[in-house]
């Protein structure tokens, strides 16, 4: 297979691992077109029969430059490119671009901007980790919380549609503010919400938490030290569930941040089963942030005074939010013009993906398919 | 031969259909038992994945005929049409035999299985060792694939299912063998492997084998019934097939005609274990107690039993005609409907006929109670993730043969002491 081994240039070069009797090891392709590796990741396993004794990931099937488009687009136009990342946490995703180039432009969105800024990105993590808590479900094996998790995902988006129009790729804010005012019955839609989700998601605990095997395929799996963590840059429910109490929305807070109480959950143990736990904390957090902006939405405008024309003046700036996945940055250099010079994102998922070699070296097959879901990636955030 | 054909018929010969040796009825046997299965695999097929679907709050296949009655038919058409795909690299030979074996084994394993006191192929005396023998070879079947295919993920999958099947079969056959010591405590002392002979031997000691030294035959009874589920490949143990992980296992170059006797095998080799669980440990053909709830109005009550399941399908399926939606567009789909709850009505007007329903008895209980086996892997299928490797093997080899072994020995000091 001499193809599969021209990109294992690290695995090749250390010294031969020893086998099982001495016998050959395996090298199979996991991907691109796999049903676990959510999208097009390819996974290059090393195998010695189940035991993996190295990987190599191979990104890329999804790239459509988004950071390059950036640069032949105004700052306005490039706004619905950033909800096409990561696809499921959009709002999240177009959180961090409009405040980092308000921030460039030294534009603050107002008070009501920022309450429903908050409360979208918080449905829409949501929105996330219930789609992760599905597809990682089903990928060790249990098919059934998939269809609860899509099903109580779709009020979320049905929010969204109401809100914006869309559900997926929502583009909902704008620099400076949002563009939309809430719609009537906004509130009450999302306080029913609430009421709706929160026995929901005790629903998914009641199937999984206990529940023997899940345990067991979950606990001492994918382990990863706090230390480990900050050296590869991993940040967001893996970093926590570590041990690391490290959440932007309290370190640095922003939007509306400030004003809401609410707890970083973390683990200890820094595996899988710690990394399922958080997140699920994580949801009843979230739950509580927009419990507590909903009922005070503060009056006054959603737009701060924008230009028409955006042109930021010279200068760089980098901005980062907590993304459901991670810690989501942008840093955007601006040459005067129009449009922006450079914009590099920090994708939480390509950062956290470089873990997964660390995380399933000495396990076996079927954990190499647990720890990619406990990762929670999206393909097209990793590859851009 | 129409005479050879009579003379089992005649009122004078008296040949029990079950009898060893005997061709004729054997024949007719095989034949029902062939047809009945497959139909009862395209049912499984059908009601999998309603239940399924409707655990996991979805409709499951609606469009192909009413409440997608049809969608196995079409599955099966789509099958047999599909091209016949060899890989280059493969072993065409093997690859070839491979699907066969396992259709084969998990046909045979059907000889021995007995519907009623004499309603069976044949009444090997070795019966129960005669259906772990060819049971087990299956994975024989699932190796060939596997290595035929000459392919990284089916090598991996049928490594996984060959060890599986190996370490589980152990287990299983321990909780086999403390229901054969169970047979033996009658008044000669000697037990019996044949699978009419247990049936009898639960019906002489008035109690179904789950319930005799209890908890004993229980854990006796769950220790046959994990294994069993482990030894199909089913969920959660159905590691060979993973698909999140191996694609599709041992499975994964087969497509078409092949791929479906696959399907069929797995299907009948989950029938199969759950007939045989049923004979040694639920009694088989046994109506519920027999011996508590005797006489002849009780008799009468658990005759009228089959008449009523097929009307309860048969209001079923028209509650479910009346709920159709009135538009045009449904009226070939609504008459459909309403002509299967006629004919499951039929069906049961007839079962209700006393010529037929004492005649049908045997079978029919021994059918629901293999139904619920089937619907408890349903079941299982929808609530429980997948075993990694590692454990299952800890929970084959560490778990359930101790279990298995002790419950062995505490089986043997009961039936010496009581």
């Amino acid at each position: 297979m001499p193809d599969a081994t021209k990109f294992l240039s690290h695995l090749e070069l250390g010294e031969t691992d020893q086998t099982f009797l001495d016998s050959n090891e395996l090298i199979i392709n996991m991907g691109p077109q796999h049903p676990a590796t959510h999208g097009v990741l390819r996974v290059i396993l090393k195998l010695d029969g189940e035991k993996v004794l190295g990987t190599e990931c191979v990104i890329g099937y999804l790239h459509r430059g988004v950071e390059k488009i950036a640069e032949h687009r105004t700052y306005t136009m490039f706004n619905p490119y950033v909800d096409r990342m990561d696809y499921v946490a959009a709002v999240s995703n177009g959180l961090g671009y409009c405040e980092a180039v308000e921030k460039l432009m030294n534009v603050e969105a107002p008070p009501r901007a920022n309450y429903i800024r908050v409360i979208l990105t918080e449905l829409n993590r949501l929105a996330s980790h219930m789609l992760w808590l599905g597809t990682h479900a089903l990928d060790i094996g249990a098919i059934t919380p998939l269809f609860y998790t899509f099903r109580d995902r779709e009020e979320i988006l049905k929010i969204f549609e109401k809100y914006c129009g869309a559900r997926l790729t929502t583009h909902a804010f704008r620099i400076g503010g949002c563009l939309y005012e809430t719609y009537d019955g906004f509130e009450q839609d999302v306080t029913r919400f609430l009421k709706f989700v929160a026995p929901k998601i005790d629903e998914y605990e009641e199937l999984l938490t206990t529940n023997r095997i899940w345990v067991e395929r979950t606990k001492k799996v994918g382990y990863i030290t706090a230390d480990d963590c900050k050296a590869l840059g991993v940040t967001g429910p893996v970093l926590r569930a570590s041990g690391v109490q490290w959440d932007l929305r309290k370190a640095q807070p922003y939007a509306a941040y400030k004003e809401f109480d609410f707890d970083i959950p973390t683990g200890t143990n820094g595996d899988t089963y710690d990394r399922y736990l958080v997140r699920m904390q994580e949801m009843r957090q979230s739950l509580r942030i927009i419990d507590q902006a909903v009922g005070k939405i503060p009056e006054g405008p959603i737009m701060a005074k924008v230009p028409k024309v955006i042109k930021p003046a010279v200068g760089e700036i980098y901005h980062s939010i907590e993304a459901p996945k991670g810690e989501l940055g942008y840093f955007i250099v601006s040459d005067g013009s129009t449009q922006p010079y450079r914009v590099r994102v920090r994708p939480p998922s390509f950062v956290n993906l470089q873990a997964l070699d660390q995380m399933v070296r000495g396990q076996l097959v079927a954990d190499v398919v647990a720890v990619i879901g406990t990762l929670d990636i999206v393909l097209g955030e990793v590859d851009r | 031969m129409l005479d050879y054909i009579n003379s089992y018929l005649s009122d004078t010969v008296h040949v029990t259909p079950g009898e060893a040796g005997n061709f004729f009825w054997a024949l007719v046997y095989i034949i029902a038992i062939f047809a009945g299965l497959s139909v009862a695999v395209i049912a499984m097929n059908w009601l999998e994945r309603k239940i399924l679907a409707h655990m996991q709050i979805r409709l499951g296949p609606m469009r192909v005929g009413p409440h997608g009655l049809l969608q196995p038919v079409a599955d099966a058409i789509k099958l047999l049409l599909k091209e016949d795909i060899l890989p280059s690299e493969a072993d065409p030979l093997v690859f070839w035999l491979a699907p066969l074996i396992v259709v084969w084994t998990a046909f045979t394993v059907f000889i021995v299985v007995p519907f009623g006191p004499t309603h069976a192929v044949t009444d090997m005396n070795i019966g129960v060792l005669f259906m772990l023998g060819v049971s087990s070879l299956s994975v024989l079947g699932v190796v060939t694939a596997g290595w035929a295919s000459n392919s990284h993920y089916p090598l991996i999958g049928a490594l996984r299912s060959s060890a599986q099947m190996v370490s589980y079969e152990i287990a299983m056959g321990l909780a086999v063998i403390s229901a054969v010591l169970m047979s033996s405590l009658n008044a000669e002392g000697t037990g019996t492997l044949s699978m009419i002979g247990l049936v009898q031997a639960q019906e002489a000691q008035q109690t179904w084998f789950i319930f005799k030294f209890f908890p004993l035959g229980l854990i006796a009874f769950f220790v046959f019934a994990v294994a069993m589920v482990a030894e199909t490949n089913r969920a959660p143990f159905d590691l060979p097939e993973a698909e999140s992980e191996l694609t599709a296992g041992f499975h994964t170059e087969y497509s078409g005609f092949r791929w479906s006797l696959f399907f069929l095998a797995e299907y009948s080799a989950m029938i199969a274990v759950s007939s045989i669980a049923v004979t040694l440990w639920l009694g088989g053909w046994l109506r519920p107690f027999p011996h508590a709830l005797t006489g002849e109005t009780w008799d009468l009550v658990f005759s009228l039993f089959p008449g009523i399941t097929f009307m309860f399908l048969a209001a079923i399926t028209f509650y479910s005609v009346a709920r159709m939606p009135k538009h045009p567009y449904f009226r070939v789909q609504t008459i459909g409907l309403a002509g299967f709850g006629a004919v499951l009505a039929l069906i049961g007007l007839a079962l209700f006929a006393p010529p037929v329903r004492d005649r049908i008895q045997d079978v029919y209980w021994f059918v629901v109670k293999v139904a619920g086996f089937m619907y408890l892997y349903i079941w299982y299928r929808g609530t429980f993730p997948r075993y990694r490797f590692d454990q299952l093997m800890k929970v084959g080899w560490k778990v359930l043969l101790p279990i298995g072994l002790g419950v062995l020995i505490l089986t043997a000091v009961s039936g010496i002491v009581f």
